[in-house]
């Protein structure tokens, strides 16, 4: 048992951080928040793309580098950490993922060394209004092989190339393999909380589409999402983390009463209460990294523990940063809003906490039911 | 005990319900993006307070002396539920009425002063709040603004922030330090100023929400008369507490999105076969929150009967002010939330309650800060109410020229 990245994907981690410190400062998040590029940053993404990190987890097969889930990982939280503002996520995370679990080998091959090399962006278009996924509220429909419908918002809709879709079919909700540069596709931006993250609203007007995957869409979705949930896990931790180290540093700087804020015992103890979730959530996400790179039967619920932990640590991490800071905290100009927004943006994305744990204890009690021990 | 209107104050409410039924301005002319600090929202609160001072309703509990109706605390409270009822609660000349002019009067009460009031009680009058500083947000008295001493005049140099309003206000309250080598607390005095006087430049600055609701104010040279003094020279702290214990008052008393605006869009929100009400851990969260929001609004009343005997609002106002902040952020969260993946979206045509709850939680790290952050507040429910000791002082004995500051 070894309870911690290896020395290989440390290097791994250090060389993600010094290429990310030079690649994506924060000015890059800023950037695209205020409107620059398509909600994203193309030329970092260009650079990521040539790092390889898309092929992370892609088998050789399929044009990847098959490195393993666990280095994918590690990237995710250094991705996290500099609240990247490129299509990773929806691209790896979310649509490769989809591919791999549910895609017919013609598909894989015929998407998969795309995303590698970044010539095609992925993205998984799920929602069409408030509230959680559910068979009955999915307007989108197929018929024929041909998608129309709406789904807002998609995020990095913008940037994708391709698009899984979640729409009715003849035997209910199923996920659905779009090309977004095709007739009958419109695309709009639409505002959301974190605008770093772009998302798009698409139109879908009798555009030709293939199945992903046979059965319930809604179930091979949960499936898919799991997945991508520990991925995101690292991003929020990366992020959390580094909210915690900004506001350390800046309760060392500042004084009030003639004493640095941090000897008050009020911002120490408020510091070590973030510390103690960013460790609850880091330990969470260790365990469902190694549930997804072995294949474990425990990925469901460490999944889900990963993704409960890492929401409530960033949010708290993020709002009490801002805290600290006092009223620089508020400001447009200082960067803490930049990770109290993309907490945010993660904690939704995949569905909401709520969701997950339900879905958690759901099958905590259905383990017990079948006698599990632990 | 009781929480009943007498059938004085049930008369009163009636009368001025129908009051403001008759004469509300229409709300319908602001957009979703017409938010507080916006033109339109700011024009339509003056045009509102025109109404209310021409029929006296502007200033209702304040001597007739000072330009009030010279009515009762409980029948302000009345008329600003019955006005928050109607959507009508505008902020921007509280700090004008109810905290800073106050202070004014009470520590400067001339003719001058009184002048200051009619047109602040009519609306043609914004006032603003010069007090924190770099240096010294939640350190009010560790200010560094300088006032020199120039014959009637004193010259005042230094830069503010933080101040709410005053790119639109016309007068300002400012607190300056005037001798650096007595204790912190005791080398401060405050000055009343318009915000036009040669000198004064006010900077905007963006806030994480995008509003425009602070800015940095920086006073070059400023000349100020002698008689625009508030309160004694060295006195200065005095008049902070005086107005800060009011802002907490008035602040803790709640406004804003609220659980009924939750529970309107939790109905409309599927879950299930149902509605996102139906889920029970939300409506275990709703009523641990109501239980909060209530008391807030309770308070009000206590601190009323508090009033009506004369008895200045305490410490223990702090209590309020740090539920209502961290409920609002609590409250924006949920709803969020509650949407799912929908709730990523903020734009304010096509969000949820038009991107009110959104706008709500981006804006409120800045309540849990300004008029005092929630360890402020705590501290003083510690020290000022329980009577726990205070944290070692390093602060307080020394010139404040000594006083160490990380630079
Ligand atoms: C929306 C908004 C409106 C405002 N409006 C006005 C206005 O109109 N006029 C005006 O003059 N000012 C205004 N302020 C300023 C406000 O009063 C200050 O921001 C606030 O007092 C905090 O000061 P600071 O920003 O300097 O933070 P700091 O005082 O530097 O605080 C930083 C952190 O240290 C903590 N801290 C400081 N001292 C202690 C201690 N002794 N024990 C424990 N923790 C401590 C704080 O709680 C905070 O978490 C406003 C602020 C905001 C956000």
């Amino acid at each position: 048992m070894n309870f911690d990245f290896t020395d290989d994907q440390k290097s791994l981690k250090e060389e993600a951080r010094r290429f990310l410190t030079d690649a994506s400062p924060l000015s890059a998040a800023r950037g695209v928040l205020e409107g620059e590029g398509d909600g994203y940053d193309a030329r970092l993404w260009a650079r990521i793309v040539e790092q390889g990190w898309c092929g992370a987890a892609i088998p050789e097969t399929y044009g990847g580098y098959a490195m393993g889930y666990v280095e994918l990982c590690a990237l995710a939280e250094e991705l996290g950490r500099a609240i990247s503002p490129v299509p990773f996520a929806s691209s790896v995370y979310q649509f490769a993922e989809s591919l791999m679990l549910g895609g017919s080998e013609a598909q894989k091959q015929a998407l998969l060394p795309g995303v590698v090399t970044g010539e095609m962006v992925g993205t998984v278009a799920t929602t069409e209004g408030p509230g959680e996924i559910a068979a009955g509220r999915i307007n989108a429909r197929v018929a024929n092989g041909r998608l129309s419908g709406t789904k807002l918002p998609v995020v990095d809709g913008l940037a994708a190339t391709h698009a899984v879709v979640l729409a009715q079919g003849d035997d209910g909700p199923g996920l659905y393999i779009a090309d977004l540069v095709s007739d009958g596709v419109m695309r709009e931006a639409v505002a959301t909380i974190d605008p770093s993250r772009g998302a798009a609203r698409l139109t879908f007007d009798d555009v030709p589409v293939e199945p992903l995957g046979a059965g319930d869409g809604i179930a091979l979705l949960a499936r898919i999402e799991e997945r991508a949930a520990v991925m995101i896990a690292f991003e929020q931790i990366g992020g959390a983390d580094r909210c915690l180290e900004m506001a350390r540093d800046y309760a060392l700087e500042r004084y009030a009463f003639g004493r640095q804020i941090g000897s008050y015992q009020a911002i120490k103890h408020k510091l070590a209460d973030v510390f103690t979730r960013n460790a609850v959530a880091r330990s969470n996400a260790y365990y469902a990294a190694w549930a997804l790179s072995t294949d474990s039967g425990e990925l469901p619920v460490a999944a889900a523990a990963a993704r409960v932990a890492a929401s409530s640590a960033y949010w708290l991490a993020s709002k009490e940063a801002i805290q600290v800071f006092g009223g620089i905290g508020v400001t447009w100009e200082a960067d803490n809003h930049l990770f109290y927004r993309r907490a945010r943006h993660l904690q939704l994305v995949l569905g909401s906490p709520s969701t997950w744990k339900r879905r958690l204890v759901d099958r905590l009690e259905g383990r017990l039911a079948a006698g599990e021990l632990a | 005990m009781n929480f009943d209107d007498s059938p004085e104050e049930a008369a009163y409410r009636l009368k001025v319900r129908a009051w403001i039924a008759a004469n509300k301005p229409d709300l319908s002319v602001l957009g979703p993006e017409d938010r507080v600090w916006t033109e339109p929202h700011k024009d339509l609160a003056t045009r509102w307070q025109v109404i209310k001072a021409a029929s006296g309703y502007a200033c209702i509990g304040w001597p007739t002396a000072w330009g009030g109706s010279g009515g009762t605390a409980i029948e302000e409270a009345i008329f600003n539920q019955e006005e928050q009822t109607a959507g009508l609660r505008f902020s921007y000349f509280v700090t004008g009425l109810h905290m800073l002019l106050p202070a004014v009067l009470k520590f400067n009460d001339d003719d001058a002063s009184r002048a200051l009031v009619p047109p602040a009680v009519r609306g043609d009058t914004i006032w603003c709040q010069l007090f924190s500083e770099p240096a010294g947000g939640s350190d009010s008295a560790g200010l560094r603004t300088r006032a020199v001493e120039d014959g009637d005049d004193w010259i005042v140099t230094g830069q503010k922030v933080w101040n709410s309003g005053a790119q639109i206000a016309d007068y300002g309250m400012v607190v300056t330090r005037t001798d650096p080598t007595v204790p912190k607390h005791k080398g401060l005095t405050a000055f009343w100023l318009r915000m036009d006087t040669p000198g004064v430049e006010v900077r905007p600055i963006k806030m994480m929400s995008g509003d425009a609701e602070l800015n940095e104010v920086f006073l070059s040279d400023v000349r100020i008369s002698d008689s625009q003094r508030v309160g004694a020279v060295g006195d200065g702290w005095a008049v902070i507490i005086f107005t800060l214990m009011n802002e907490r008052a008035a602040l803790g008393s709640g406004s804003g999105l609220s659980w009924r605006e939750l529970i309107a869009m939790a109905r409309n929100t599927p879950a299930g076969e149902g509605s996102a009400m139906d889920d029970p851990a939300f409506r275990e969260w709703l009523a641990d929150y109501y239980v909060d929001a209530e008391a807030i609004r309770l308070q009000t009343f206590r601190n009323l009967s508090a009033l009506s005997k004369g008895e200045a609002p305490g410490p223990e106002g702090s209590a309020g002010k740090l539920l209502w902040a961290n409920g609002a952020q609590d409250l924006s969260s949920r709803a969020v939330d509650l949407q799912d993946r929908f709730g990523l979206i903020d734009d304010p045509e096509l969000a949820v309650a038009n991107g009110a709850f959104h706008h709500r939680l981006l804006w409120a790290p800045g309540l849990r800060l300004g008029g005092g952050t929630d360890e402020i507040m705590k501290n003083i429910i510690a020290e000022r109410v329980l009577g726990l000791p205070g944290e070692p002082r390093v602060d307080k004995t020394v010139p404040f020229k000594d006083i160490p500051s990380g630079r």
